[in-house]
């Protein structure tokens, strides 16, 4: 059966808005999390959050302060935020509606139900128990839809478009909390780690669900270089950046008319697999990420400008 | 025990559940003493598994307001079924088939000769003056000779418990998916009714619109291309368009994924680029369909559409001029128009209808505005109606001037005691008026086997005491609708 260029757009944003409200819960949780390891005069507090979303000046719009509970607000539930849980839930559930013919009944049923949860229960982040549940609610939530729609979905183009969506919004947001958290998080000294420092790495691994893949993988101390590497580079790990893309170029590879974005993504999973992580400093680390971002910009556009 | 049937009021009415104070009738004994069994907490439990399936479904209606915009609302639905014997229902259905035979050789008729006009049967002035006679299709032959393929006539009962057709709807009538998602709720809820019950399944609808829809298809493929176009996901009924093309495994697409060729053949825009398209289930109006020919300024609809449909190169479902029959003044025509294509008697009443252009007709419904119920010919969903033993004097003022000044826009009939059926409010069960949308597809003039009803149709429930506006636009719900075999509980 052939697909609508809409109907194509539509699965693609979904699964983009449904992996963002994922990603944004975990960093969340994990962010509380590591506030509670810290000791006082290394805490941070939750403006990291704000600049790994991009939303600072919209938060100071409507905020006066970034305390805990305004950003848990304004990340969880504060629909005026684009890019907050309750909102990309929203923007998931609006795109699922308008494809309801092509996605099994019960995915949308999950997301519909996912959506009415999340809104019904949105003042429960605001106590920090309420919250750890609400969040691995949101977290569950969207894993049971990406497995809903494996198991249950003809793995098509449209099956394509949702895996390309995924993975594009996944590899982007791995991206935003390497530079963020690396520029603000994380001092310079690579080889005398500091117990908390260490603890910092280790919380950039768990915003990504990470940690214990890396220990599978590397079995060494919770390094600089050797996180970068495993986040940049690990092709078994699934929210690598190298993973993401590779994921990109499969499902480019079914599709018709395909040359130009598989020559856009293939461009920048070299870029990814090229770069040594051991020998970027602090500032060459953040243009790196700026160029993997322009990149992955470009191939969303390739996308767009080929099927929509 | 929370239901008493013994203290239920049916008095002066048709129910469809209770013919008197604590007896049911003999199809609906086995539910009536299921509820009668069952506690507050019970009640409370099926009433919650209902809207917490409907929920969960999605299954919702998008209301308008000023201040939100479109709003979902989940579906009002009760939980206790309407109950209709098979033995019965088969007569309706025999009666409805009929009439929407008789409606398509009319429609095809009007587009072409005309000749119930020249015979005089049906006069030539309201064919003049009505708003949704398309001369655009004069000499049209659409595939089998079938203009409305979707027909949603509405039934009510009166206090002597015969059916009455009250309106076809011949344009783009909804509902279709409530009647089968009712079904879907009523099986999560209560599952051990329905192994009490020999109940009519309801779920092949979709696969009959399908089959009905490729009949059309101009080329001779073995998997014709078939879309539902829908104005969008801010239409009322959107959650049914989306419902159907899945359902059937068809194409849901809005006027901008279509392009009309230079071919004059419709194309969608896929990711492979332009694919053609052979049949479009439209629930557009007419009047949207193409910017070339109707309304300049729509941009629901595809520039070019009516030019490839008179080319025969794309077949649209329900032809455009369908609604030409779908008036309340045609109507009251229909008898007639039974009488004259088929030689038969109606099998269906309609209800006895004055038409304010016959000048006898007229002075009888202006003398008589406080027992009468007014309609405007070319409005549908309740709106514009004057509810005459209801209405304020100034009301009926208001529309003995409108009469007057456009008769031929309005019909009065008399005041029906529409029949109720036990509903849930609290948990207490009370009457409600309600009436039947059953659909009708069409694809074909020929044998019986050409046309085929939906088992029962949906039920539409007033949920206000007193209230007959079922329409879910003013305070109506729905219930499941039963055709069951034999008497229930056998």
């Amino acid at each position: 059966m052939t697909m609508l260029s809409r109907v194509a757009e539509n699965i693609y944003w979904m699964a983009r808005y449904i992996e963002r409200a994922e990603n944004t819960a975990r960093l969340v949780n994990v962010n509380g999390n590591l506030l509670l390891d810290l000791p006082r005069h290394v805490r941070l507090g939750w403006e990291p959050l704000l600049d790994i979303s991009g939303s600072r000046e919209h938060f100071a719009e409507l905020y006066h302060e970034p305390d805990e509970r305004s950003v848990v607000r304004f990340m969880v539930s504060n629909q005026n935020n684009p890019g907050s849980i309750l909102s990309s839930l929203n923007q998931a559930r609006e795109n699922a509606r308008t494809i309801r013919d092509i996605i099994p009944r019960e995915a949308w049923e999950q997301i519909n139900e996912l959506y009415l949860r999340a809104r019904g229960e949105a003042n429960r982040v605001l106590s920090r128990s309420g919250r750890f549940e609400y969040l691995r609610h949101v977290i569950l939530g969207a894993q049971t839809i990406t497995g809903l729609l494996a198991g249950t979905m003809n793995h098509d183009e449209g099956y394509d478009f949702l895996r390309m969506g995924r993975n594009l919004e996944r590899a982007d947001m791995t991206t935003r909390i390497i530079d963020v958290r690396s520029a603000t998080l994380l001092s310079e000294t690579h080889e005398d780690l500091t117990p908390f420092e260490n603890i910092q790495w280790v919380g950039v691994l768990k915003s990504l669900t990470g940690y214990q893949m890396y220990r599978r993988t590397a079995r060494i101390r919770v390094r600089r270089p050797d996180v970068l590497r495993f986040l940049f580079q690990e092709s078994v790990f699934p929210r690598s950046v190298a993973h993401a893309t590779g994921e990109v170029e499969a499902c480019l590879a079914h599709l018709p008319r395909n040359e130009k974005p598989l020559r856009t993504v293939g461009t920048l999973r070299r870029k990814v697999q090229r770069v040594r992580p051991a020998g970027l400093e602090q500032a060459q680390l953040h243009d790196f990420i700026d160029d993997l971002q322009a990149g992955l910009a470009r191939v969303h556009n390739s996308i767009a400008a080929t099927y929509f | 025990m929370t239901i008493r049937w013994g203290s239920y009021k049916v008095k002066g009415i048709y129910d469809e559940l209770i013919r008197a104070a604590g007896r049911p009738r003999p199809e609906s004994k086995s539910l009536a003493d299921y509820l009668r069994g069952l506690s507050d907490r019970e009640i409370e439990e099926y009433k919650a598994a209902a809207e917490l399936a409907i929920h969960v479904m999605g299954i919702t209606f998008t209301v308008y307001t000023e201040e939100d915009g479109a709003i979902d609302r989940a579906w009002p639905f009760d939980i206790i079924p309407r109950i209709i014997a098979k033995s019965e229902w088969d007569q309706v259905e025999a009666g409805l088939k009929q009439r929407v035979r008789a409606l398509n050789l009319f429609i095809d008729d009007l587009y072409h000769e005309q000749r119930i006009v020249k015979d005089g049967v049906f006069p030539a002035e309201l064919l003049k003056d009505s708003k949704n006679f398309r001369p655009q299709c004069m000499g049209i032959d659409p595939p089998n000779g079938i203009w409305a393929h979707i027909c949603g006539s509405d039934l009510v009962r009166d206090r002597d418990g015969q059916f009455y057709v009250l309106e076809d709807n011949l344009r783009v009538p909804s509902g279709v998916s409530y009647m089968l998602e009712n079904r879907q709720v009523m099986k999560r809820v209560f599952p051990e009714l329905f192994g009490q019950y020999s109940i009519r399944p309801v779920d092949d609808y979709p696969s009959q619109l399908y089959d009905m829809l490729a009949s059309l298809a101009p080329r001779d493929v073995a998997q014709p291309e078939i879309v539902v176009l829908t104005p969008g996901v801010f239409n009322s009924a959107y959650f049914e368009h989306a419902y159907l093309a899945q359902q059937m495994g068809a194409e849901l697409v809005e006027g901008s994924d279509l392009v009309v060729g230079r071919d004059d053949c419709v194309y969608m825009r896929t990711i492979e680029g332009l694919s053609r398209v052979d049949v479009i289930y439209r629930r557009i109006d007419d009047l949207f369909l193409d910017p070339e020919v109707f309304e300049p300024d729509s941009l629901l609809g595809v520039p070019g559409l009516m030019r490839a449909w008179k080319a025969g190169n794309v077949a649209l479902a329900n032809a455009p001029g369908a609604g030409v029959a779908d008036d309340k003044v045609v109507y009251a025509f229909v008898p007639r128009i039974i009488e004259y294509y088929l030689d038969e008697q109606p099998l269906l009443p309609n209800v006895p209808t004055y038409k304010c252009i016959d000048k006898a007709d007229r002075d009888y419904v202006i003398a008589n505005l406080d027992k009468l119920v007014v309609k405007p010919a070319n409005e549908s969903g309740g709106y514009g109606m004057l509810i005459g033993p209801q209405a304020t004097n100034s009301e009926r003022e208001t529309f003995a001037r409108l009469i007057r000044r456009d008769p031929r826009n309005y019909v009065a009939q008399p005041m029906l005691t529409l029949s109720t059926s036990p509903t849930l409010v609290g948990n207490r069960v009370e009457p409600r008026h309600l009436d039947l949308r059953p659909f009708i597809l069409s694809k074909g003039l020929g044998g019986d086997r050409d046309i085929s009803v939906t088992t029962g149709g949906l039920t539409r429930v007033a949920l206000r005491k007193g209230s007959t506006v079922v329409n879910s636009s003013q305070g109506g719900g729905s219930k499941d609708t039963w055709i069951v075999d034999g008497e229930g509980g056998a």
